[in-house]
């Protein structure tokens, strides 16, 4: 039997889900404002491509800048937790107790503080994306084992050397879950502070697109939203691909692969 | 003349339960291109030793002085080969070994040659681009030595160097440290539970009892360079795994007829 592609198994479970959604359509015989069906979302995308499509770039842009942000506070915070102890006991508490607060519920504090432009949204993406990101790099930088560090220092490496030649590519693999997690929280982040008050936007059009009961338009916003989530992703799938090809998770994946 | 100096050095480790004595007091003089092998069962404190010897770990008591200065911090002009082979994933073969060279601010241009001449001694030219995930235990073993000694340190320090090996690999890589070591005499203290391949490289055998460890017998071989791999079947050879085997049986680390 001839092997299936890399990419054939994602598209084909697009396309039975697309099969299954129309058919189930049909057979319940559900309404066009309850569910509609993928032809008319694929309409809807085509009529309204540019407002879609301005709204998309525009809530990209508050995923992105979030999304910077918070690898680097994330990164920054995770370096001062590991080099210095005492920030780790002071910090990791308020960072899980920040944590669990629900962002929604704070949110409309934030258009309060900050108005209804970008900044409340880049705030609310960074939130909620910046904890995987201290995490996962708090725990790579200490995986670093014992053997490398006596290594390091029979060599008479200096803290920065010991910190960039040993711990840092030592803590690449999880630095990459940590901006795999991260990326897909400030997609859902820029969203949540759309819906709490914005002029602009994917947020903004969805919310409007189910007050008219535009339903194929509001599918349309969200199939838009997803493809930005997951181009997010595979660019950072493929940067790890690059960097850590040395990685058992990524020889793994060779080894299934060839 | 002597280069190390070791006087009453003891370690005992912090554990949740207390204080465990890892090794007791231990004095040792070794001479300047000595080959001296440390030989002793499982958790003697052979590791706690060197890693005491290099001034990576603290000493819970006495001196170690090595070329006349006390080791209160890392000593570095030495090399040290672990007993896991220690090398950078990321990095592949020639990297892992330049990387010596790297930390140590040297000229790399100047080292590069030095590299490939130690990684072909030890019939790794060809895989100087491969990552340590796609070489054999041996072949990693090997890198890691290179790496050890590519700057050429006063002192090499080996801890079970191939002790995960098989037999076959491990006879070929005696032979070749040997080849070495001959090539360019440095001080090297090499860590073996294995007595013949401690009798086989060493110029003088340091036995150890353990729980806690001690030193407790000090062996002079006395045995012509180069030692083929032959030598083993030599009654001078044999002489002295006898001995040092006897030495063993006598304070119980071996039960007597076990060998
Ligand atoms: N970091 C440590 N903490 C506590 N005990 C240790 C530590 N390292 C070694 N030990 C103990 O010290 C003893 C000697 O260990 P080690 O030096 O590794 O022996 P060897 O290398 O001869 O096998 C063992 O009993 C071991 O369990
Ligand atoms: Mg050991």
């Amino acid at each position: 039997m001839k092997r299936f592609p890399d990419w054939a198994w994602p598209v084909t479970a697009f396309v039975l889900l697309v099969v299954l959604w129309d058919v189930s359509i049909r057979v319940f015989g559900l309404k066009p404002f309850v569910l509609p069906s993928p032809a008319s979302v694929a309409q809807a995308l085509v009529a309204d491509w540019q407002e879609l499509a301005d709204a998309t770039l525009y809530t990209l842009v508050e995923i992105v800048l979030g999304f910077a942000l918070s690898v680097i506070v994330g990164i920054g915070l995770a370096v001062a937790i590991v080099t210095w102890r005492p920030l780790e006991k002071a910090i990791y508490p308020i960072l899980v107790g920040a944590q669990v607060i629900p962002k929604v519920a704070i949110a409309p504090l934030f258009v309060v503080w900050l108005g209804l432009g970008l900044a409340p949204k880049v705030l609310i993406a960074f939130l909620l994306s910046f904890f995987p990101m201290v995490v996962n790099t708090v725990v790579g930088l200490r995986a670093i084992e014992i053997g490398k560090l006596h290594l390091a220092r029979s060599m008479g490496a200096t803290a920065s050397q010991i910190f960039f030649r040993f711990r840092l590519p030592r803590a690449m693999p999880n630095i990459f879950a940590g901006l795999k997690l991260s990326v897909t929280a400030a997609v859902i982040g820029a969203i949540v502070g759309e819906f709490i008050g914005a002029d602009e936007g994917m947020g903004r059009v969805l919310l409007v697109a189910n007050g008219n009961l535009e339903t194929a338009k509001l599918f349309a916003g969200i199939v838009l939203l997803s493809a930005v989530g997951i181009a997010l992703f595979l660019i950072i799938a493929a940067l790890e691909k690059i960097v850590i090809r040395w990685h058992v998770s990524q020889r793994a994946l060779q080894e299934l692969g060839s | 003349m002597s280069l190390i100096q070791v006087t009453g050095a003891a370690k005992r480790y912090a554990v949740a339960s207390g204080e465990v004595a890892a090794l007791d007091p231990v004095s040792l003089t070794v001479n300047e291109g000595e080959f001296v092998s440390i030989l002793g069962p499982s958790g003697c404190g052979k590791s706690t030793f060197m890693l005491m010897l290099a001034g990576l770990i603290s000493r819970s008591a006495g001196t170690i002085e090595i070329d006349g200065v006390k080791v209160d911090r890392p000593y570095t002009d030495l090399g040290i080969v672990f007993q896991d082979h220690n090398l950078l994933e990321w990095r592949n073969v020639l990297s892992n070994v330049m990387l010596q060279i790297e930390v140590r601010g040297r000229d790399p241009a100047q080292y590069l040659p030095r590299a490939q001449d130690l990684l072909r001694m030890v019939g790794l030219d060809g895989a100087e681009a491969r990552l340590p995930h796609e070489l054999s235990g041996g072949m990693r073993q090997r890198a890691a030595i290179c790496r050890a000694l590519i700057h050429e340190p006063r002192l090499l320090l080996m801890d079970e160097p191939f002790g995960a090996l098989d037999a076959l690999s491990r006879d070929q890589l005696n032979v070749d440290l040997q080849q070495m070591w001959l090539a360019r005499p440095t001080t090297v203290i090499f860590i073996t539970h294995s007595i013949s391949e401690a009798v086989f490289l060493s110029d003088r055998v340091i036995m150890m009892t353990p729980r806690p460890g001690k030193i407790a017998a000090d062996i002079k071989i006395d045995l012509p360079r180069p030692r083929p791999m032959s030598v083993r079947e030599t009654p001078a050879f044999g002489a002295y795994t006898k001995q040092i085997r006897g030495l063993f049986e006598e304070w119980g680390v071996l039960r007597r007829g076990a060998a």
